[in-house]
């Protein structure tokens, strides 16, 4: 579990990680905490000849709480997500679904930009920018352009971002209603058998709103916007909640791997869901 | 002369036996200042990094080393053809067999180590690594012992003579180019007909999945050959260092007294480190070719994808009971894979091991096993995995079969257990299948275990839920799961136990200094049982010292007297054994320096505690400390100076240590998600040393079975592809997942042990992991389960669930 040879930079803004990015092409990469790009450096299934560390770049670690959305830099750490009681009060599903992520030693160091642009399907942060529509914020050569999460991920590992361009923030409207995430693993620190992100919003009783994503159940995070229609004018109740899992079902495309064969993940799939819509209702 | 403190101050003083003292290692391991292999630093020290085959089964073709050569740093890259002049490109392994140091012609199962480089740090060996050509051609792939012993496919050329014939291999003849040996216990005939003419047989099939002690800290070493002395120095994660220091010897051809081998601290071994591997043979090679201290330390792919797996056996049982349960008879049938290597860690007489103590804890009059032994295109191992040599497939065997019986007789598989155990005064024991049984009081055991659950209540809750459950109140499944088990450890007699041809016994030297306190060595080396604190604990009951002021050393075989290391729980029956042995005959020559000190008889002082008394007169009495002065101060008529003794313990037979675990599960039928609610345990070890270490001993154990039982997995492809080569996919349990654990005793000392103790480290893996699984299985007994396989991890379950029907 030795990496190939590779050049370490440490700039100090983001001019200089252009810089090295436009010299080098994809033969550079950008590194955040590290934590997904470094175990597929030692198993040598990525070669990255060039490596730059964000750590001491500066500007991308805050948390802003505004009247309609919230920022979160690209540094910001899982850690800091689920110790931000302002972040939290705002849009708890973020704490929710960071508490379920690895482990603490690995939330200490990975970062939110780092795992929304690693574009893994393991990954859960993903999933959940989608369920709440998040945008990503990425700087490269032409300047700065915004990319909306549901638009993000095309295939494992590939994403909209450019090879010369960096995330440098995630901007989510501030969401309402009940959420929950809910995630099936095998232990902690495991990527997902099945997980769920949902919000739903209520009005006298009927859900007016309904947004679900799906991980680790196709190559990219899945979010149905099938699913979440047809809560939208239901009391959510149990036939409401059927039709959302027969809807996502039709979305996702998981694949046999240890965790177990297809139709044991689409059933759980559903269980998954089921329990997160009940407990978003609850919490509407 | 008066005393100041009462006896039982000095009882405590000595923190002898029976005391909860705590870990003398700890300061040190909790400080980060343990000292591994991987710690230590020479001079020129030199790394090397295997090349590993990528197939399961294919010819090498060429290998060419150029490109690797070129890079900056590498110094020398090992083929089989380098080592063949030497004659090590083979080396036999400890199970009669013979297994390529690297890859002579073909590959057998992918990760085999097929070239070695050598550089002078590990990023080059393994920049190396990835240039070095090799050109396979792939041959068709077997993974499964069945269509092994089916299969044209040869798996090993060299075992098959020019004419075609199957010569005998290691232990009898052999039926099939693929078959290792067919090995049995028991009267086959009469077993059959019992089985035959039973009013009640139930049968059925298991497969003990392969799986892996992946102990924390991987496999390595450090070889060092000084070639002005001609000593060869060689520090590694031992398990067993003078075996390995003979093994060394005789393969090398470097005379015995020039090999010092050496244990350091090892983090962990649970068998995976008792075997001699490549990495070993290659590292000494290369110290010897460039003169330089030569370091090799396995990555955690390289430890699950290489070095010794345990169990994948394959197991068909029957067993015929009256009516009413009794037991009369039990046949078990053994397909076992050993992978490409037969490289299985037992005693030469015992190619499966114990396993023919599948009696377990019941009187069974009549049995029979048989065991097949196969070649596959897999990794070799089969090392005994926190137990005694195949102890935990011969318990889960027995554990399983009684609870299919149960379901057979429609009976509590608690009341089965109770009329079938072996009565206390029944001990000693000969069990059908040959083992003498020590003692045991197992119904006592049972009892108090079963009373701790309220089990009679426990079954209640579960009615309750099954009915619940059917009436569509809930979706969660309670399961109770029992196991008590019969473990066989302290290998063990040399008169019918060996490894390559060394008895089993082990041994203890003490050196009491002057001063009154000591060193002893053993020839077992601990892993993180604990051994600096408790054997000491013996010693100090033993010799009336305190154990605050003995040292205990291990794993050098410089300074060691030899032994043959530590598994199998046998540090405790032999070595421990060894030291009170060696610890008397320390007391023996006490009592007469004692005796002359005080100017009486020899026979006119006893020993008392920490001191030798004057009988009838306790206020006349000399301490151990003054006595060990004295041995080294004056001179005493017909008395040697000093105050030595060394032991070698043969041990008169095996010790069996036995418990009753309880586990209560709830299942998520939906989701295939089990819930440990409580996990009672009851060990009986015999006289216990240290409640405190027994209690830690148990706790991993039992984690250790709980992970085997719900998840821990070593799982190929067809391909013979390991899918399960790091720690994402291998389940190795967090805190997280862990239950909290209830331990409880009783206590059946060894007649036959100088202490009374058994063992223990292993008996919890074994009692566990079947408690574990049938907890699993009996959640899904009211809906017509009978048996699924291990491991029962989320979808497995599931499938269970699935299977009967729940999810429709
Ligand atoms: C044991 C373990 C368990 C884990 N379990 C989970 C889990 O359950 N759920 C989960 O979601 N994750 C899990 N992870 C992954 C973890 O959350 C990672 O930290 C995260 O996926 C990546 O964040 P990072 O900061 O470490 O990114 P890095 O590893 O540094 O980078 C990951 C990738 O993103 C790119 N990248 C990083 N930052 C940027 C940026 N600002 N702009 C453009 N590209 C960028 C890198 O070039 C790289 O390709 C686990 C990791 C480990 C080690």
């Amino acid at each position: 579990m030795i990496p190939a040879a590779f050049e370490y930079y440490r700039p100090t803004d983001m001019a200089g990680v252009l810089s090295i990015l436009a010299e080098h092409g994809d033969d550079a990469r950008v590194m955040a905490g590290g934590h997904s790009l470094i175990p597929m450096m030692k198993l040598r299934m990525a070669d990255v000849p060039h490596l730059i560390d964000l750590q001491d770049v500066g500007g991308m670690s805050d948390i802003t709480v505004g009247a309609d959305s919230i920022t979160i830099g690209a540094m910001v750490t899982q850690h800091d997500i689920i110790d931000n009681a302002e972040l939290t009060a705002a849009a708890p599903i973020l704490r929710e679904a960071a508490l379920q992520i690895a482990d603490p030693q690995v939330r200490y160091i990975g970062t939110v930009g780092g795992n929304v642009a690693n574009g893994d399907p393991g990954n859960d942060m993903p999933g959940l920018m989608q369920c709440l529509n998040a945008s990503f914020t990425v700087v490269g050569p032409d300047g700065t352009r915004e990319v909306a999460a549901r638009e993000f991920y095309e295939a494992a590992y590939m994403t909209a971002r450019e090879d010369d361009e960096v995330l440098t923030q995630v901007t989510i409207p501030l969401p309402a209603g009940g959420y929950a995430y809910e995630k099936q693993k095998r232990k902690i620190g495991d990527y997902a058998t099945a997980a769920a992100a949902v919000q739903i919003v209520k009005e006298g009783g009927s859900c007016v709103s309904a947004s679900i994503a799906m991980t680790n159940l196709s190559d990219t995070p899945v979010y149905s916007d099938a699913a979440g229609a047809a809560l939208v004018g239901t009391a959510v109740d149990d036939a409401a909640i059927n039709a959302a899992i027969a809807a996502m079902l039709g979305d996702i495309d998981p694949t046999e791997d240890n965790r177990g064969p297809v139709a044991f993940k689409k059933h759980v799939a559903g269980v998954i869901l089921r329990r997160a819509i009940a407990r978003a209702r609850s919490r509407a | 002369m008066k005393d100041e403190i009462t006896r039982e101050e000095r009882v405590d003083n000595l923190k002898g036996m029976g005391c909860s003292r705590k870990r003398v290692e700890d300061a040190r391991f909790t400080q980060g200042k343990g000292n591994y292999v991987d710690d230590l630093k020479l001079d020129g020290m030199l790394f090397g990094d295997f090349v590993r085959s990528p197939y399961a089964h294919a010819r090498i073709k060429n290998i060419d080393t150029a490109a690797a050569l070129e890079v900056p740093g590498v110094l020398a890259v090992l083929t089989a053809k380098d080592l063949e002049p030497l004659g090590l490109h083979w080396m036999p392994t400890l199970a009669g067999d013979k297994q390529m140091v690297l890859a002579d012609g073909k590959v057998l199962f992918q990760g085999q180590e097929v070239a070695f480089v050598v550089a002078e740090d590990r990023y080059a060996a393994a920049d190396g690594i990835e240039l070095v050509e090799v050109e396979y051609e792939e041959l068709p792939v077997i993974v499964n012992p069945f269509e092994a012993l089916q299969s044209d496919v040869v798996l090993r050329e060299d075992l098959v003579a020019e004419d075609g014939s199957i010569p005998d291999g290691a232990h009898g003849p052999r039926k099939h180019p693929n078959h290792i040996f067919t090995w049995d216990a028991g009267d086959k005939a009469p077993t059959e007909e019992v089985i035959a003419s039973a009013e009640v047989v139930a049968e059925e099939t298991m497969y003990y999945h392969r799986t892996h002690p992946c102990p924390l800290e991987t496999c390595g070493c450090v070889a060092s050959m000084d070639k002005v002395n001609g000593k060869l120095t060689l520090w590694g994660t031992f398990q067993a260092p003078h075996a390995i220091r003979t093994v060394v010897s005789l393969i090398s051809g470097i005379e015995e007294h020039n090999i010092r081998v050496i244990s350091p601290d090892i983090g962990g071994g649970f068998g995976n480190k008792v075997g001699a591997y490549p990495g070993y043979v290659c590292s000494v090679v290369a110290s010897i070719v460039t003169g330089k201290p030569v370091k090799w330390i396995e990555d955690r792919m390289d430890n699950l994808m290489t070095t010794a797996f345990a169990r994948d056996y394959h197991m068909t049982g029957k067993i015929a009971a009256t009516p009413e349960g009794k037991i009369t008879g039990l046949h078990c049938h053994v397909t076992a894979d050993h992978g490409g290597f037969d490289a299985c860690a037992d005693p030469t007489k015992f190619p499966a091991g114990f396993m023919n103590i599948c009696t377990g804890s019941y009187d069974i009059p009549t049995a029979y096993l048989e065991v097949d032994g196969v070649y596959t295109n897999k990794a070799p191992g089969g090392v005994s995995y926190r137990c005694s040599f195949r102890v935990t497939e011969a318990v889960y065997f027995i554990e399983r079969m009684i609870e299919v019986l149960a379901i057979k007789l429609d009976m509590d598989a608690a009341e089965l257990r109770r009329i079938n155990f072996i009565k206390k005064e029944q001990f000693p024991y000969t069990a059908a299948l040959g083992w003498e049984y020590d003692s045991g009081d197992y119904h006592t055991a049972w009892d108090k275990a079963l009373k701790a659950v309220d089990y009679e209540g426990l079954r209640a809750e579960q009615a309750q839920r099954v009915a619940d459950f059917k009436a569509g109140k809930t979706r969660k499944l309670m399961g109770i799961g029992l196991s008590f088990f019969t473990e066989i450890v302290g290998a063990g007699p040399v008169k019918n136990c060996d490894i390559l041809g060394l008895g089993m016994f082990d041994s203890c030297e003490i050196r009491i200094h002057p001063t009154g306190s000591a060193i002893a060595r053993l020839g077992t080396i601990s892993q993180g049982q604990g051994h600096a604190t408790t054997f000491a604990q013996i010693l100090a009951s033993e010799i009336g010292l305190p154990a605050d002021s003995i040292t205990i050393e291990e794993g050098d075989t410089d300074t060691a007297p030899y032994g043959l290391g530590t598994y199998g729980s046998r540090s405790t029956p032999v070595a421990g054994a060894a030291t009170a042995m060696a610890g008397r005959k320390i007391r023996a020559k006490a009592q007469m320096i004692a005796a002359y000190l005080l100017e009486v008889h020899d026979n006119d002082v006893e020993f008392d505690v920490d001191r030798f008394v004057v009988k009838g007169a306790p206020e006349k009495f000399k301490t151990m400390k003054e006595i060990a002065f004295a041995a080294y101060n004056q001179a005493i008529p017909g008395i040697e100076p000093g105050l030595e003794a060394v032991s070698y313990y043969d041990p008169p037979n095996m010790t069996y240590p036995f418990g009753a675990y309880v586990c209560v599960m709830d299942i998520d039928v939906d989701t295939g998600v089990p819930d440990i609610r409580r996990f009672y345990a009851l060990d009986d070890c015999g006289t216990r040393i240290n409640p405190m270490i027994i209690e830690g001993q148990v706790h991993g154990g039992l984690t250790e079975a709980l992970a085997v039982a719900l998840g821990q997995e070593i799982a190929y492809d067809d391909m013979g592809n390991c899918k399960t080569g790091t720690l994402m996919d291998f389940f190795l349990p967090t805190a997280w997942e862990v239950p909290n654990y209830e331990t409880d005793y009783t206590v059946t000392p060894s007649p036959h042990h100088p202490i009374g103790a058994k063992g223990v480290g292993e008996s919890p893996h074994v009692g566990g992991v079947p408690c574990f699984s049938n907890a699993v299985q009996d959640a899904f007994r009211p809906f017509g389960n009978t048996h699924t396989n291990m491991p029962h991890d989320h979808w497995r379950i599931w499938k269970t669930a699935n299977d009967l029907g729940l999810h429709d």
